[in-house]
């Protein structure tokens, strides 16, 4: 089996960001994802702290510690970018002005309930930031995971057992292993990697796993 | 002649009182008034309720007024200090209480604060933890919960320039919250890195008016 890298998991989901969308990168493996949007696509992205046209990373030449992106990584704003304060940034997300918020999750039920925040039985203390308002407020919002949690079993569920970030607002999953479309309550299997069979998938999930019309083998070029 | 501006960032900080609530702008750790939360830590204060985005990283500031245990209480979007358990010791010690809000509904509080309107119902929680005791409301089939204005007392905001009228410009995303907690019906003191002559700023260019504004003091030379 040929599970995906998070680059490449990264770069699944810019394959699926058109042309002149707006959207925001959640903290994280969903930060990677603007390396990989197609050269020949302009795409707006917004940074919840304050920023839209956020550009590449910043060189350590320049070292602009008041140009960051919500990540507190030195970035760079591209031609036509612009600066605001924190409720025109929140209008912006909440408003349902963007049309794409891409998250991670620790996990997703059927109807598209989405956990991501805070993990009950761990020591860490809860930490919400944007998380609730890009869950709610964008038009679509795609899930970056691991299709399997760390002790083997699924992170797509029936219902979540996890505080929610919110609710029936995921769109499509991106995994490790496959790619997951939310559609009327219902989990549909649209791309599969080589070496694994739906039957076998099926085995290790307990949540429904229906085909999607448009089933396709999920093959990532190989990257750094 | 109006003239809001403080000889020195003690003068500022000697306006605040132990127990006080502070709106303190700054995201990560971009924008914080920090010699104002030093100085503050330097003067003695202590029992202080701070409402952020987050505890600032770093030692100095806010990061230096937690370690000490001079804020009794944090209200924020993002409670962890990456790298360390310092949230977590004072959580466990009880030293510390926390209540966590959505960023952008913290972001709406407080400006409704300043905009004189009492609160305002949201989607972002719904279904939640953070929901829970809160009032829900349906609007065109959708269920909304109620969210109240926020207060503080003091609003500790950073800014690039301020003028004797209190004007304020900021640096690139160095503003994120800071213009919102200088509108609320705090006392704002802006910590500027520039103070400028009365005039200078162009008018287009102004994000805080002055009238949101009373205190101006410059940033410590480095």
């Amino acid at each position: 089996m040929n599970n995906l890298t998070r680059q490449q998991i990264a770069w699944r989901v810019a394959q699926d960001i058109p042309e002149g969308a707006y959207v925001n990168l959640g903290s994280g493996m969903p930060l990677m994802v603007s390396d990989y949007v197609p050269l020949n696509r302009e795409v707006v992205f917004h940074s919840e702290n304050g920023l839209l046209g956020v550009g590449p990373k910043q060189t350590q030449l320049i070292k602009d510690t008041n140009l960051v992106n919500a990540g507190n990584i030195p970035v760079t704003l591209l031609p036509g970018g612009s600066f605001f304060h924190h409720c025109d940034s929140f209008a912006m997300v909440r408003g349902g002005h963007l049309d794409i918020s891409v998250l991670g999750a620790y996990q997703v039920a059927q109807n598209g309930d989405l956990a991501n925040w805070d993990l009950p039985q761990g020591r860490k203390a809860p930490a919400v930031g944007g998380a609730m308002d890009l869950a709610v407020g964008a038009k679509k919002v795609f899930v970056m995971m691991e299709y399997f949690a760390k002790d083997g079993s699924a992170k797509i569920v029936e219902h979540c057992n996890l505080p929610l970030t919110g609710l029936t607002c995921v769109t499509t999953v991106y995994t490790d292993i496959a790619v997951l479309d939310l559609i009327g309550g219902r989990v549909f299997i649209r791309e599969l990697i080589e070496g694994i069979t739906l039957h076998t998938l099926q085995a290790e999930t307990d949540v429904e796993l229906h085909v999607s019309p448009q089933l396709a083998l999920l093959r990532p070029p190989a990257l750094a | 002649m109006i003239n809001k501006i403080l000889p020195s960032i003690p003068d500022a900080a000697r306006l605040i009182s132990d127990g006080a609530v502070l709106f303190t702008g700054g995201f990560i750790n971009c924008g914080f008034a920090d010699d104002l939360l030093e100085e503050l830590h330097t003067q003695g204060r202590r029992d202080l309720t701070i409402i952020a985005n987050n505890p600032s990283v770093g030692e100095r500031g806010m990061a230096h007024l937690l370690r000490d245990r001079r804020i009794s209480k944090l209200i924020c979007s993002y409670s962890r200090k990456e790298g360390t358990t310092l949230i977590e010791d004072l959580l466990d010690s009880g030293t510390l209480t926390l209540e966590i809000i959505p960023q952008g509904t913290l972001a709406e509080r407080i400006r409704c604060n300043g905009a004189g309107i009492p609160g305002f119902y949201t989607r972002t929680g719904v279904g939640t933890p953070l929901a829970v005791g809160k009032e829900h409301r349906e609007f065109d089939g959708a269920t909304y919960i109620f969210e109240p204005a926020i207060k503080a007392d003091f609003a500790l905001v950073r800014a690039l320039q301020g003028d004797r009228w209190g004007n304020l410009t900021y640096d690139k995303a160095a503003r994120n919250f800071n213009p919102v907690m200088a509108m609320s019906n705090a006392i704002t003191i802006a910590q500027v890195d520039q103070i400028v002559e009365l005039g200078t700023l162009d008018p287009e260019r102004v994000i805080t008016p002055g009238i949101f504004v009373q205190h101006v003091v410059a940033t410590r030379k480095p």
